[in-house]
């Protein structure tokens, strides 16, 4: 899997309802970098993220993977760069069982043979979870579901990985496995999460969503020591950031 | 619990038995699908009064039960479940066919006959297609109706609303106990509240559809789902196909039951 740069330029979107989500949205993601998307409910995030797989089309405005502009005719072409994991692992496991599941993707690429078992080995194994290889979808726990809707798009083998909340509904135990997991990826990432503990720890950029716009951008460590910034976006600072409550002693 | 949680459980209970291992598991999807559509078409093409004749088919059911190790228990209240529709259909027929006919040497009236033969054939089938769900699972009977010929359109219909199913059902029950949990009375639901709860989870569907087509997007699906199952029809599972056809066409040529009777007879005098 070779790492693609995204680029985003005066992006622009309205539901047809006018509810305005993105407006004049502008950054730069470099092949291989690790970018946190953060804000309140309703900031633009997911909105975002679908116009980065192309599942929305700009109303305004352009989204370009790698050297490739996303347009109707180039969907194709950016999904197979692109593998956005939902926020529901429920609404990305829709075969009846994880083998059927993970090879999906790239069947649909036109892999074929032993290559597809392969690739869902690997995808599996990336994740720790081979032994689930024949469970029946539905029958796994929430955490479980969650590594295995990573898989299914690993074994695609995008050139950058999207991610809706990732951390939501995960016990501490697989929210752990999670970020390790993250952090040992080797393409690009863009991550739209509430959990900036795990924005600190697995991405080294943060772009603060306000309204559709882009309030912020910079270093995640930077970002998060704006007390203001995060409280204007309604944020709040990371508890790995903040002074110990009893002592005042920062962590 | 809930009859919904119920009903969970227990549909959730066959993934749990195909998921053993098994000769009868190891045979073919396909095969186990062609021998008991076999089976079927054959206990359907006798005549209505036959009830002794039916009996050695009992031999398909019962022996891939055994040997799948799928539990008596189970097969025989999943029967029970469905045995009210059977005794409807065959229930009248005691009272408007009243011809005298002979039964194991006695007359008896031609509707208990019809009624018998009609419970009987009932028992057969839902326990084939019974032993075929839980010896094979419903994902892979999809999959297997695919290779077979059925439209890929129904059968990934069918794979995504038993997938979903259990999604539904769960946010159903979620529904349920928000509404327990805000009724001070221990009174049913009333169809009022029913229909309500149906409506919100329409809508539900409605967005989560929206969600699981955007996900297939997202994974290159162009409108036909690929299967990555390697098939290989071995000569195990053609000798199942044939075996068992070659059987229920003995059956049907030869009434078993009679044969032995008179044998027994033959050898008593």
């Amino acid at each position: 899997m070779i790492a693609v740069g995204i680029r985003v330029r005066d992006l622009g979107f309205a539901y047809p309802d006018g509810t305005v989500a993105l407006e004049a949205a502008t950054f730069e993601i470099v092949a291989g970098e690790s970018v946190a998307v953060v804000g309140a409910n309703g900031a633009g995030k997911s909105t975002l993220l679908l116009h980065l797989a192309g599942i929305l089309t700009p109303a305004r405005g352009s989204v370009e993977v790698g050297a490739t502009r996303v347009q109707r005719a180039t969907l194709s072409e950016v999904r197979k760069m692109v593998g956005l994991v939902f926020q529901d692992p429920d609404d990305q496991l829709f075969m009846p069982t994880v083998r059927e599941d993970v090879a999906f993707g790239p069947l649909n690429l036109g892999v074929r043979g032993d290559e597809i078992d392969a690739r869902v080995q690997e995808a599996l194994s990336a994740v720790g979870a081979l032994a689930l290889i024949e469970r029946p979808s539905h029958r796994l726990s929430f955490g479980e579901k969650r590594v295995v809707a990573i898989a299914t798009v690993l074994s695609m083998r995008p050139g950058a990985l999207v991610l809706d909340e990732p951390s939501s509904n995960l016990d501490p135990r697989a929210r752990r496995r999670l970020i390790e997991l993250l952090r040992g990826l080797d393409t690009t990432l863009v991550v739209a999460t509430h959990d900036l503990d795990l924005a600190a720890e697995v991405c080294s950029r943060t772009i603060v969503m306000d309204r559709g716009r882009v309030a912020a951008d910079g270093p995640t460590s930077a970002i998060f020591a704006d007390k203001g910034l995060l409280e204007r976006s309604g944020l709040e600072q990371p508890l790995s950031m903040r002074a110990c409550p009893v002592c005042s002693r920062p962590s | 619990m809930s009859s919904i949680e119920t009903g969970l459980y227990d549909l959730g209970r066959i993934d749990l038995l195909a998921a053993q291992d098994t000769p009868i598991h190891r045979i073919d999807p396909r095969a186990k699908i062609i021998a008991t559509m076999v089976f079927l078409v054959v206990v359907a093409s006798f005549g209505r009064y036959d009830v002794l004749a039916l009996l050695p088919y009992l031999l398909f059911p019962v022996t891939l039960a055994a040997i799948g190790n799928l539990p008596f228990g189970y097969l025989a209240r999943r029967l029970v479940v469905a045995a009210p529709f059977a005794l409807f259909v065959g229930i009248w027929n005691p009272l408007f066919d009243r011809r005298a006919m002979m039964f194991a040497g006695h007359l008896v009236a031609g509707g208990w006959l019809s009624f018998a033969s009609v419970a009987m054939r009932f028992l057969l089938t839902v326990a084939a297609v019974l032993v075929l769900v839980g010896s094979t699972g419903l994902s892979a009977l999809g999959a297997a109706l695919g290779r077979l010929g059925v439209p890929r359109a129904f059968t990934a219909q069918v794979l995504l609303l038993y997938r979903y199913l259990f999604v539904l059902a769960g946010e159903a029950l979620t529904m349920r106990r928000a509404w327990s949990a805000r009724t001070s009375s221990r009174r049913a639901m009333s169809l009022w509240s029913y229909a309500r709860l149906l409506g919100q989870l329409l809508l539900r569907t409605y967005g989560r559809a929206e969600r699981i087509h955007a996900a297939m997007l997202c994974r290159g699906f162009s409108g036909e789902p690929p299967t990555p199952r390697s098939w290989r029809f071995t000569v195990r599972d053609g000798a199942f196909v044939v075996g068992w056809s070659a059987g229920f066409a003995l059956f049907r040529l030869y009434d078993v039951p009679q044969v032995i009777g008179r044998l027994v007879m033959g050898v008593l005098t």
